[in-house]
């Protein structure tokens, strides 16, 4: 119990700090990569408070609430996840986390925010069954859809579920928001959605979006984590050390993609879950 | 120390510039230049943007465009005419459809002339608009008075 509460608290003051230097070396990393000195490492932090400071404006009273809840819940995600609760409550927390952005998004009866919104639906589309198929297969493999038996388990879960991180890692290009599949809204500028889902957020709503953002990423290295974690220091380490490599993996990705289509999203993601990730439960049903 | 002078966002807007400013304005964000260092981003969106950066004259047609980006634009804002087209209407400043330089329609903080303005120039007009940024932010909390904008010379 203790050990939980100690875990909930780290996430809640940790997540923010760790999601925004990643964020951070993620832009120095892609500066290097593109022959530019890029920006200083705590730039997402400078970005974030000036946020803060600047005057508030709204289309419509209500996205403001939708867009709290967004956070609010991509916390809580966080929260059940490192509480070591149930893998299938964390996943539809995560999806109603992220309804609520959507929802925040067609709230301001702007163009550009609502075609981002739907193309944000079609991401979930596309990434939800690679995430189910995750969950399964740590409930196969360990008998418990318990984060906290999962995690306690002695042994590693990568070798038996090699297929399923693949998948998993790819849906997470969509969930970081990289190319080739940041349809719904981008980091760079010139998109032909403006800024997509959050053009018509600024000052502290656009701050929020970013800050869950962050908390949003720590959580998703998580799931990684976990598929590394036995119980030992070498497995705890071998995971951290994985998730820091996926992160900057997907900022190499990142720099050298286009963006696709939404269709090529979906049917590439599907592809990805039905392959790789039924396969490798069939294989585990079997083992 | 205010946050706004860390992060300044910018947005690009071509009036009816012969794209030579234009070109020099994007030349900032390329390796050479690399205006990401100081953290400013073209964000091509008004309603996250910090810096206004206009090039080329105004006309009657994008009057009410430049207006438009303006006004989306959360406070504290400062706008930098970029290229002499921009600061008076340079060699366009006599044609029957332009008004004239971006101040005759919104107020203009910096004005970098050149034809084109080199990117040099430009990086130096946008710094110096982070003074005047930080001084809009103090007055945002009614410490201080407002700055004036900037008195215009005739070149």
């Amino acid at each position: 119990m203790v050990k939980m509460i100690i875990l909930v608290v780290a996430y809640l003051i940790l997540a923010p700090v760790i999601g925004g230097l990643l964020a951070g070396i993620d832009r120095v990393l892609s500066a290097r990569l593109q022959g530019r000195q890029g920006p200083p490492v705590l730039q997402p932090f400078y970005d974030f408070f000036k946020l803060l400071e600047k005057e508030p404006i709204t289309v419509n009273n209500v996205q403001d609430f939708y867009v709290t809840c967004f956070l609010l819940f991509v916390i809580v995600t966080g929260c059940f996840f490192f509480a070591g609760l149930d893998l299938l409550l964390v996943i539809f927390t995560l999806t109603l986390a992220s309804v609520f952005l959507i929802i925040a998004a067609f709230s301001t009866n702007s163009a550009y925010p609502q075609l981002g919104a739907e193309r944000e639906l079609l991401q979930m589309m596309a990434y939800e069954p690679m995430v189910l198929i995750t969950a399964v297969g740590f409930y196969i493999f360990s008998g418990s859809f318990a984060v906290a038996d999962i995690v306690s388990g002695d042994k590693m879960a990568f070798p038996y579920m090699i297929g399923i991180f693949a998948g998993f890692v790819f849906i997470l290009t969509i969930k970081f928001r990289k190319s080739p599949f940041d349809l719904s809204m981008s980091h760079h500028a010139h998109q032909e959605l403006v800024a997509g889902l959050k053009t018509e957020f600024s000052g502290k709503t656009l701050a929020m979006i970013e800050i869950a953002h962050w908390y949003e990423n720590v959580f998703l290295l998580g799931f990684i984590f976990l598929f590394f974690a036995n119980g030992t220091i070498a497995g705890t380490i071998i995971g951290a050390v994985v998730c820091l490599v996926t992160y900057f993996f997907e900022t190499f990705i990142d720099n050298n993609f286009a963006r696709m289509k939404w269709n090529v999203a979906i049917n590439a993601s599907w592809l990805v879950a039905i392959t790789l990730g039924m396969v490798n439960i069939v294989v585990l049903y079997f083992m | 120390m205010s946050y706004v002078t860390k992060s300044p966002w910018v947005i690009h807007y071509d009036g009816s510039s012969c794209n030579g400013c234009d070109i020099e304005v994007l030349a900032c964000l390329t390796p050479m230049y690399d205006v990401e260092r100081f953290g400013i981003i073209n964000t091509g969106n008004p309603k996250h943007a910090d810096i206004f950066l206009v090039t080329g004259s105004v006309n009657e047609q994008n009057k009410s465009v430049v207006k438009q980006i303006y006004e989306q634009m959360p406070e504290p804002k400062v706008v930098v005419a970029i290229g002499i087209c921009a600061n008076n209407g340079g060699i366009f400043r006599e044609c029957y459809n332009v008004m004239g330089g971006v101040d005759t329609v919104i107020p203009v903080d910096v004005y970098v002339p050149g034809c084109a303005a080199r990117p040099e120039a430009i990086i130096d007009g946008v710094v110096k608009g982070l003074g005047v940024l930080a001084e809009k932010r103090a007055a945002m909390d009614g410490k201080t008075e407002a700055p004036q904008t900037a008195g215009k010379e005739e070149a």
